[in-house]
């Protein structure tokens, strides 16, 4: 092991470590261009947000080589202490931290802030990896439907759900970050590849399509649209006996739960969450100018793009603050309207590739804990793509979550440095060691 | 337990991640590439049009006189998100208005169709004074700015009718024609109206780029983009402003109208619409409507009425040339005519009446005496004509030849709105006697110019142009040309001949109308000294009162020069109070006075319409 810290990057992934190079350095121009203006040009002028980002690019730089330099073990070793550690951090924050915007989820040194609940997600991550790298959540298909056995079956996926979802819910309902909060589920990608059932995937994915067919149309057409689905279905595949005939009425009666669910979950969501899904499934009418006005100028800055788009510094959208939040959430409004179809489509490739990279990465880990470490990584960097492009092209509900390396903000950058930089780490150290 | 292939997962995620990327891709090509209404979009955010307004064309007249021009005006604009930190309480005072006025404007600013963020108008067409304490304290009212654009200034307050006005675009037209937005101006009438897109020029279009809250970040694209306005073409209308001007005197205290008409172009001299109004009312502001309804709602006078255009009057005695002229082109009659006439139409018991003038005339006496049983024969002689076995064809062939004088068409000038008159048809006839319940007799005060029969005052005049020209007229129309180069629609310069073309007759017909200015003429009264005078004398009986008295007539004699057609509203015998107005006008435009000062005094102070002078009559 000494041998190898002669040369930090030896046995890094060399691709990796150049493609997040380039989307922060991408990242950062567009930064530059949605907050341009004529009179601020000097790029190390702290007062405007890229001056402030280059410190935090630079910090990045820092945090990384740092976690070359530590030894691989250090990560494994202490996963459930950064679990344990930054849970509290994020709890302490409640009591500690400023209120900035409504939600108090920041710490305050002097003018910098940080927001634990992004350092979560590697912790999180790590934890998880531990736990999973000990125990199996494969479960034996031949079981019978007996309690003892499902308890065995399923002990371990549940303390792997419990890892994920304690987290969420001290994000989402103690700091009320819902976006930061809804990050988690992306681990459910890390257990399907652990070895999940798949059925749970696909019950999950239909009930997300029964709840939002019930709210575009009414509930009883919903029900109606459910049970003729589940008849067809078990009519054509399932064989018939009086086993699979309570199968069938129990799925249907949890369709039903859902259904009926829809409207009490709705009701109890917050007004502007109520009227973030409604512009998404056009619901009612939607007033541009007042819920609909994100979305829409969102996606007027990227429409009006065109193929080429406007040039580096010419978007007219962008650039006269017509996009709200356009140096973080929105950022992809300025790489859509100065950079057009070929930009925009050149970052979902580029930050396609690093999620597949990392994969393809992890897959060929011999230690268990860096593959599931792997996967937790390119899960969490896909949920932070999807969410955020979706939402600015009208395709998400609005979600305030940053674009992985792009987005203006230090908590973000830094904890997706840490995240990514872990696993470059564990990588590199792959044939030392079998964890 | 069965062997799971857990590394084979990845795929599955893999490709989960690429198909959730295709689908943005998807997405992205059709916003960025294939829908085109979020470029439009971005447009509307972050450009924002100025316009500049273009002068409207001039008017002269056909010496050369402006009729009309233009005088700046200037409209306060209001941006109501940019009112922060105005100086509300001074811009109250220098508009003179109080705080409830000024916070309904301004909610009125705020509200459909128009927006918080962008400009509209928030006092109309400041007067002078007005604008001149404005400018000096607006750099105080934040928000506020000054659009200037011109509006319709006339030298002399006359020819109301003939120029029309100027006002605000409907909102239809605004929606149905993209060159307009609300609050443009256009011709609503008269010149202004038919020569609209000739006068009204170009607006030209600054575009700025804006930022969300609309303030001004610079020019779009450098400016390549802008168009400067383009001022409206000059109109060189073939009015004569003093004769207009000479004419409207006389008409005043009168209801009727006058046409003059130079014979051998076709352009319209004069036109007179009686009472009138001073074109500028229905100019400003605030003042425009305040005018505008008292003028629509005096429904005594009706002085927005162009009478000259669309008051439809029984022609009365002056129809008889018509008839003169078809009898003679078809070999009816001759110079040397003669029928009986016994104070009325012998055959029908003596009616249509007539007065006492000395026994059965020839041809041209009957003109000049205006004989109506004369005219009631003719008429007969025409419709039960040998050459039409049956009566209805002689009646059609009367009717197709006399509308190709003009009575029963429009004319197609170059005004809007003129009415057509009428002229009866058969099947009107068989409706109200019934088939076969109707002769040429009956319908005989037809050759007199009465029953149903009626005639705008521009046919009329038309009428007497087209024999002055000894058979045919140039469509009227009232401007030399368009422009520097006075360009003409060819349509006017296009004769239209009338369907009647032997010279004898017109030279009979001719005869009589100079019968007329001379001793034991109808209008033996106005003769001239030294000009030739050939006219004819109206009495058209109407429903609505005392006759109509009408008279037109052209001069001189060889290579005329004028052509009048004059109608005063229940003024009683044509020779009173029409033909004076005629051989005075006449004088005015071929000698630039009159010789007949006394006629002049007696016609302008002459009020009709409050009854004054009605009596004091002595001429006959």
């Amino acid at each position: 092991m000494r041998n190898n810290q002669t040369n930090i990057f030896a046995g890094a992934d060399r691709l990796t470590i150049l493609t997040y190079i380039l989307l922060v350095i991408l990242g950062w121009l567009n930064i530059y261009a949605a907050v341009y203006n004529e009179e601020h040009q000097n790029i190390f002028d702290t007062t405007q947000k890229y001056g402030k980002q280059l410190i935090w690019i630079g910090g990045a730089a820092i945090i990384a080589i740092s976690i070359l330099l530590i030894d691989a073990n250090f990560y494994t070793a202490f996963a459930y202490g950064f679990y344990g550690f930054l849970l509290a951090a994020n709890i302490l924050v409640l009591f500690l931290g400023r209120e900035i915007k409504g939600s108090k989820s920041w710490f305050r040194f002097g003018d910098i802030g940080i927001q634990p609940a992004e350092f979560m997600k590697f912790a999180a991550n790590l934890a998880l990896a531990k736990f999973l790298s000990n125990s199996t959540i494969i479960v034996n298909q031949q079981f019978r439907l007996r309690l003892r056995d499902l308890i065995k079956n399923y002990r371990n996926t549940f303390y792997a759900l419990v890892i994920i979802i304690i987290p969420l819910i001290v994000i989402k309902f103690l700091q009320d970050e819902t976006g930061l909060a809804i990050v988690f589920i992306a681990y459910v990608i890390v257990l399907y590849r652990e070895g999940l059932s798949v059925n749970f995937l696909i019950f999950g994915l239909l009930a997300a399509i029964l709840f939002v067919v019930a709210l575009v149309v009414s509930q009883i057409t919903s029900l109606i649209i459910a049970l003729a689905v589940i008849s067809a279905a078990s009519f054509l595949f399932i064989p018939r006996n009086r086993k699979s005939l309570i199968s069938v009425v129990l799925v249907f009666v949890c369709a039903s739960g859902v259904v009926l669910a829809t409207n009490y979950v709705y009701n109890h969501l917050e007004p502007h969450q109520k009227v973030r899904i409604d512009v998404l499934l056009g619901r009612g009418t939607v007033d541009l100018k007042k819920e609909g006005y994100n979305v829409n100028q969102a996606k007027i800055a990227i429409g009006s793009g065109g193929f080429i788009g406007k040039g580096y510094l010419q978007g007219t959208q962008t650039k006269y603050d017509f996009v709200p939040e356009q140096d973080t959430d929105f950022i992809f409004c300025t790489v859509g309207e100065e950079w057009g179809f070929l930009g925009s489509t050149g970052v979902i490739f580029l930050e396609l590739f690093l999620i597949l990279r990392v994969i393809f990465l992890a897959e060929r880990q011999r230690s268990g804990f860096s593959r599931i470490y792997g996967y937790g990584v390119s899960a969490i960097l896909f949920f932070h793509l999807a969410v955020n492009i979706g939402m600015t092209i009208g395709l998400m509900p609005v979600i305030g979550i940053p674009l992985p390396f792009f987005s203006y903000g230090g908590s973000s950058l830094w904890a997706f440095t840490i995240l990514l930089f872990i696993f470059i780490k564990l990588d590199a150290n792959r044939l030392l060691i079998l964890r | 337990m069965r062997n799971v292939q857990l590394s084979d997962r990845k795929l599955i995620i893999g490709g989960f991640f690429c198909l959730i990327a295709l689908i943005y891709i998807i997405r992205l090509f059709y916003i960025q590439v294939i829908d085109d209404q979020y470029k439009l979009a971005a447009d509307n955010n972050a450009i924002r049009r100025m316009t500049e307004y273009p002068v409207r064309g001039y008017i002269f007249d056909r010496k050369g006189k402006l009729l009309v021009q233009n005088e700046p005006s200037y409209d306060l604009m209001i941006v109501p998100k940019e009112t922060k930190g105005c100086d509300t309480i001074s811009l109250c005072e220098v508009l003179q208005i109080n705080k409830t006025e000024y916070l309904r404007r301004f909610k009125k600013a705020c509200q459909a169709p128009n927006s918080p963020r962008k400009e509209s108008i928030f006092e109309k067409q400041m007067s002078a004074p007005t604008y001149a304490a404005l400018q000096e304290k607006l750099y105080r009212f934040k928000g506020f700015f000054v659009q200037k654009r011109t509006v319709r200034k006339y030298p002399r307050p006359i020819a109301a009718h003939l120029l029309g006005y100027v006002g605000e675009v409907t909102k239809e037209k605004a929606e149905k024609d993209f060159y307009y937005r609300e609050g443009d101006y256009i011709g609503v009438s008269g010149i202004e109206k038919s020569y609209e897109e000739v006068l009204r020029g170009k607006k030209g279009v600054q575009k700025a780029i804006t930022d969300v809250h609309n303030k001004i970040i610079g020019r779009y694209m450098n400016g390549k983009d802008d168009t400067l306005a383009v001022p409206g073409k000059p109109l060189y209308c073939s009015i004569d402003m003093t004769l207009q001007e000479y004419g409207e005197l006389l008409m005043k205290g009168k209801k009727g109208a006058v046409v003059a008409i130079e014979p051998s172009t076709g352009e319209i001299l004069a036109l007179i619409s009686a009472p009138s109004y001073d074109p500028n009312l229905l100019v400003g502001g605030k003042e425009r409507s305040r005018n505008f309804t008292k003028l629509y709602y005096d429904s005594l006078n009706l002085p927005l009425f162009n009478r000259a255009l669309t008051a439809m009057y029984p022609p009365g005695s002056i129809f008889k040339l018509i008839d003169a002229l078809i009898a003679q082109n078809d070999g009816l009659i001759n110079r040397s005519t003669v029928f009986p006439c016994a104070m009325g139409y012998p055959p029908m018991g003596g009616k249509p009446k007539c007065h006492a003038h000395g026994g059965g005339k020839n041809l041209p006496g009957s003109i000049s005496v205006s004989c109506n049983s004369y005219y009631s024969y003719v008429f007969r002689e025409i419709v039960d004509q040998k050459k039409y076995p049956n009566f209805i064809d002689g009646y059609n062939h009367w009717r197709e030849t006399v509308k190709t004088f003009g009575p029963g068409t429009h004319l197609e000038t170059d005004l809007p709105y003129d009415k057509p008159g009428n002229v009866p048809s058969v099947e009107y006839y068989n409706k109200v006697f019934g088939k076969n319940g109707w002769r040429s007799n009956t319908i005989v005060s037809l050759g007199i110019g009465q029953a149903e029969l009626l005639l705008v005052p521009l046919q009329m005049a038309n009428v007497v142009a087209a024999i002055a020209n000894r058979g045919f007229y140039y469509t009227p129309h009232c401007i030399q040309g368009v422009g520097n180069e006075k360009f003409l629609d060819k349509r006017f310069k296009q004769k239209h001949y009338v369907g009647v073309q032997k010279q004898e007759a017109y030279q009979n017909v001719i005869d009589g109308m100079q019968g007329a200015m001379e001793p034991g003429g109808t209008a033996y009264a106005n003769r001239l000294k030294d000009i030739i005078v050939c006219g004819k004398t109206g009495t058209a009986q109407n429903p609505h009162g005392q006759s109509h008295a009408v008279f037109l007539a052209f001069a001189p004699r060889d290579n005329p020069k004028i052509a009048i057609a004059c109608i005063v509203e229940n003024a009683g015998f044509g020779g009173v109070w029409s033909a004076p107005v005629v051989t005075l006008m006449m004088e005015k435009y071929l000698k630039g006075k009159t010789d007949r000062p006394e006629v002049e005094k007696r016609v302008m102070a002459a009020d009709l319409i409050n009854g004054k002078n009605l009596l004091s009559t002595g001429f006959h």
